[in-house]
């Protein structure tokens, strides 16, 4: 490919289901994989005469984003209707915003791909605007039959819609902005930010020029990307598509299309010019939505500390490596279980690697979230400390790490009765040493002799004969002494 | 003239129903026999008789114990528009569409009048989606106008009013979006009123155009009038364009104002003649019983004079750019795939919605939702819905101008009396032009009632329409009560249901 002479640009369109309890316009329920229509309320349904109410919650939320992406909070925003007929959508028309969104202009930082851990490296995506709207119910197709089934209990499910500025360039620099977009509304609270429910869905916008120059290209929509791999593996085909047809001198067509992850392909969905014709215009039935100062200064006050000063809090405090720091920061339950362990005396640097190896092992292991951990912050520290004072070995300290977890009781409790307790007494070793080299006289003369290999063989066999709770350094320590004095 | 049990004022009823003169249940067969006898009139579309009798029965449980404390329609039957939803009963908007719609819910304004204790009769016919100003375009028939049954009752509220002239009710419940309440009304020889925009919650009355919907009543006096509005007034939380806004005690506010002391009981009142309203295309007999009014009015010790709403040429072309597109918007969930009509046969997705549509709506309702999908459509949408909505805010400022001169309006509801059946059916704009007076009144937002101003030469009701500020009611109920303590215009019935 001539990635030298083609440039991509890439702009998301990113879906965020928010998380309030009841719908956009309506008080009923909300939640997810409740039973087909039981939380299909009168509005749902579209029943005649039902009529839209704003819930304030959802505005709290847009607000709450937007102000956390440095973004121009719209002190009055306006509701249109988008039509379209599709037996999903109750109304004949989806209310979203249009010509007057809530939040405005913004931006992300994302760890620019190059990164080096030095903590630089950081690259400024710009957001156009982030606007409220409701969303659809869901056709199914299949289990009816040859019909199709409605479930409308998502209808008037409030989202957010994101939209980047074409600022991205590469199918990687787009995975981390999407990457560090679902943290960020993860960890504000806004969205639960579950990818397989489609709490999170993404649109991307593709197109090519020639390297160095201004304008852009004709761009495709890639529909469907609802997962961080499928997002990257369409728009790189995508990039290689078009690069495809612009090398043999052809032209891209604007066309929206479809990402098929079990082809891995992208294929045509409808061209421009079968674009619909939305007639949009002002929702009669909806005041403009109007956010006064005090709304929006609560909102702000009520901001968590964000992931990116997090992160950096934990470069400067912690003295962590940059890519530790991110990992942890960036995912709000692991950055809150960090602090516990460290604020219970856990080292920082011991604390993050346990968390991003046994602790992330585990958790995959199980299918459980951060938040589920059956060990908590505070008893990894206490594991850690057991380690320190050398009471346990790292290799019992795994141990005793999966017999908690796993609810076997507490850290102390399960060193006891497993007779995990190291043997620090140094005479105690001794002995054992002085008795292992006695009985062994053939070995001791071979190393000696100059065949260190046979240390090896000395050091299981001191392990066997203190049943294993010879602390390892001690026996290293003790054994070389024996054997080379005489 | 007429004292018949059936035209009595709600007032009247109230009074004999608490002293026992004759029980709810008994008023309620009355009127239910009426309705069956007069089932040519084609005013309602259903009857509700066993529920009728059983709201009547706790009326009457409730104003033995209560007494005073009974709810302050006890009682009394109406019958409600066929668009407000009604729990367990056919809601269907005069059309084919909603032919086999039973609303699970109550509007805002049945659960209201319900609670005052209202019996409800029936549910009366109206144009289809209430798109028109006959009555004449309801898949259930046009109904007919009970002064001559030749005759247009008007619309599209003319089955509430037809029922209510004929003395099938004691009132009732209608909408108004171009003139909808006012204009049948008017035609009737019945005091109609249309509230300011939000003073009247839209919730559960099926929308036509969400801009210029406002719920009302059709009732044979100003005074019954503003009893019942004072039930259906005030804020609800489920139409986001209900305001927050104290209700007046209309009743009470009848007699406010001037009076004390000896002096004329409108004194201290302007009111402004809009000479548009006295143009060419109004008819001599109507202008003249407009005029006969106006100066009643100067009698009862209000100021006269002439004012000017230079913009109200461009209501009707206004108008018919901003309903239509909103019922486009707003019928489109009428798609059958939920509830109502549906087509049997179909060859896909698209097949079945055209079929759908195509068999559930008349041709009226057809002909306006092209219109609004063409004013909306891209390339269009700046040319007619932009310009009719800056039309729409100069109409409002006319308005603003002439309250500035006076305190109401006042001017013939319609340029002609009630039209023959079929007489313009086959000519729209000229039916649209049927609500020339009343068009500018939803465009901009203010309350307009219509009262009984006399008759022409055909004997055909005349009405005076009086239009107030933003939220005054109070006003125009005043006004109207005091006119109607000095005529008799109202009290008289048509012949054939005297």
């Amino acid at each position: 490919m001539n990635a030298a002479k083609w440039e991509a640009v890439i702009g998301l369109e990113v879906h965020v289901q928010l998380q309030t309890a009841g719908k956009i316009f309506a008080p009923a329920a909300n939640a997810y994989g409740a039973d087909a229509n039981t939380q299909a309320c009168a509005l749902s349904v579209a029943l005649p005469g039902t009529l839209p109410v704003m819930n304030r919650e959802a505005a709290r939320l847009a607000v709450r984003f937007g102000l956390a992406i440095g973004a121009k909070i719209n002190r009055r925003s306006l509701f249109a209707r988008k039509h379209y007929f599709y037996p999903d959508l109750p109304k004949g028309y989806q209310i979203s915003q249009y010509e007057h969104p809530v939040v405005g202009a913004g931006h992300l930082e994302i760890a620019e791909e190059d990164d080096d851990n030095n903590g630089g490296g950081v690259k400024r995506i710009g957001i156009t605007r982030a606007h409220l709207e409701e969303d659809a119910g869901k056709s199914l197709h299949e289990d009816f039959d040859g019909m199709s089934g409605i479930d409308l209990n998502r209808a008037g499910t409030p989202l957010l819609e994101i939209v980047s500025e074409p600022d991205l360039r590469s199918p990687a620099e787009a995975a981390a902005y999407l990457r560090a977009l679902h943290a960020l509304v993860k960890y504000l609270g806004v969205s639960d930010g579950n990818m397989q429910e489609g709490s999170f869905r993404c649109d991307a916008n593709v197109s090519l020029r020639r390297a160095g120059a201004s304008e852009l290209g004709t761009r495709a929509e890639i529909k469907n990307l609802n997962s961080f791999r499928f997002v990257e593996k369409a728009i790189a085909h995508e990039i290689a598509r078009q690069t495809e047809i612009l090398e043999s001198g052809g032209a891209v067509a604007q066309e929206t299309r479809l990402y098929d992850a079990d082809l891995d392909q992208t294929r045509p969905m409808r061209s421009k010019e079968d674009a619909h014709d939305y007639r949009y215009f002002p929702d009669p039935d909806l005041p403009p939505l109007v956010l006064d100062e005090e709304f929006i200064e609560a909102a702000r006050a009520d901001l968590p500390e964000l992931p990116g000063a997090r992160k950096l809090r934990f470069e400067r405090d912690f003295q962590l490596p940059a890519r530790d720091a991110a990992k942890l920061a960036f995912d709000r339950g692991f950055a809150d279980y960090f602090e516990t362990a460290t604020a219970a005396g856990a080292d920082a640097k011991t604390a993050a690697n346990w968390m991003l190896g046994e602790l992330s092992a585990a958790l995959n292991r199980d299918g459980l979230r951060i938040e589920e951990s059956p060990l908590g912050g505070a008893q990894l520290a206490e594991i850690l400390a057991r380690i320190a004072d050398r009471s346990i070995s790292g290799k019992s300290a795994k141990e005793v790490f999966q017999a908690v977890w796993r609810g076997e009781g507490g850290v102390d409790e399960i060193i006891n009765a497993r007779g995990l307790r190291q043997i620090t007494d140094d005479s105690e070793i001794e002995n054992v040493v002085a008795r292992v080299v006695a009985e062994h006289p053939e070995q001791a003369a071979q190393y000696r002799a100059g065949k260190q290999k046979v240390f090896g063989f000395f050091v299981g066999r001191v392990m066997q004969a203190s049943g294993g709770k010879a602390e390892p350094a001690r026996v290293n320590e003790m054994l070389r002494r024996a054997l080379d004095s005489e | 003239m007429t004292d018949a049990l059936h035209h009595r004022s709600i007032t009247a009823h109230a009074a004999a129903l608490r002293a026992g003169e004759y029980s709810c249940e008994e008023l309620t067969r009355h009127f239910l026999a009426r309705i069956e006898k007069s089932e040519r009139l084609n005013s309602l579309i259903t009857v509700t008789a066993e529920g009728a009798l059983a709201q009547a029965r706790d009326a009457d449980r409730a104003l033995r114990q209560n007494g005073g404390g009974a709810g302050a329609l006890a009682g009394i039957p109406l019958v409600h528009k066929d668009l407000f939803c009604t729990r367990g009963v056919l809601t269907s908007c005069g059309s084919k569409m909603l032919e086999n719609f039973i609303s699970p819910y109550d509007a805002h304004i049945i659960e209201k009048l319900g609670a005052a204790g209202a019996v409800s009769l029936a549910k009366s016919n109206m144009d289809e989606f209430a798109m028109g100003a006959s009555t004449e375009t309801s898949y259930y028939g046009a109904a007919r106008n009970p002064w001559d049954e030749a005759r247009v009752p008007g619309g599209s509220s003319g089955g509430s009013a037809a029922a209510v002239a004929a003395g099938l009710a004691a009132a009732a419940t209608a909408s108004d979006t171009g003139g909808s309440i006012r204009q049948p009304a008017a035609f009737c020889s019945l005091t109609g009123i249309k509230p300011s925009y939000g003073r009247v919650s839209r919730y559960g009355m099926v929308a036509f155009a969400s801009s210029l919907d406002q719920g009302g009543v059709i009732a044979r006096s100003a005074e019954d009038a503003a009893l019942l509005l004072r039930e259906i007034s005030g804020f609800d939380a489920r139409d986001a364009t209900s305001l927050r806004e104290e209700v007046p005690d209309y009743p009470n506010l009848l007699n406010g104002g001037g009076g004390g002391g000896g002096s004329p009981p409108l004194s201290g009142m302007t009111v402004g003649l809009p000479k548009e309203f006295f143009g060419d295309g109004v008819a001599e007999d109507v202008a003249a019983a407009a005029q006969t009014a106006a100066e009643q009015l100067q009698k009862l010790g209000a100021k006269i004079c002439e004012v000017e709403l230079p913009n109200s040429a461009a209501a009707v072309p206004c108008y018919y750019v901003l309903a239509p597109a909103e019922a486009s918007s707003n019928l489109a969930r009428f798609d059958g795939i939920r509830y109502g009509h549906r087509a049997a046969k179909y060859a896909d997705l698209n097949d079945f919605y055209e079929r759908t549509r195509a068999e559930g709506f008349g041709a009226e309702v057809k002909r306006r939702l092209l219109v609004g999908a063409f004013v909306l459509a891209a390339g269009y949408y700046d040319a007619y819905y932009i310009k009719a909505q800056k039309l729409r805010r100069l109409i409002a400022e006319d308005f603003a101008r002439a309250f500035e001169k006076c305190d109401i309006l006042a001017g013939p509801t319609t340029p002609q009396t009630a039209f023959a059946l079929g007489e313009k059916l086959g000519d729209p704009v000229a039916m649209y032009y049927s609500d020339i007076f009343t068009n500018a009144v939803n465009l901009a937002g203010l309350p307009g009632i219509s009262i009984p101003a006399g008759f022409d030469r055909a004997g055909l009701p005349v009405g005076l329409q009086l239009i107030g500020r933003y939220l005054d009611e109070a006003s125009l109920l005043r006004a109207a009560h005091q006119f109607q303590l000095a005529t008799d215009w109202h009290l008289r019935a048509p012949e054939n249901f005297s």
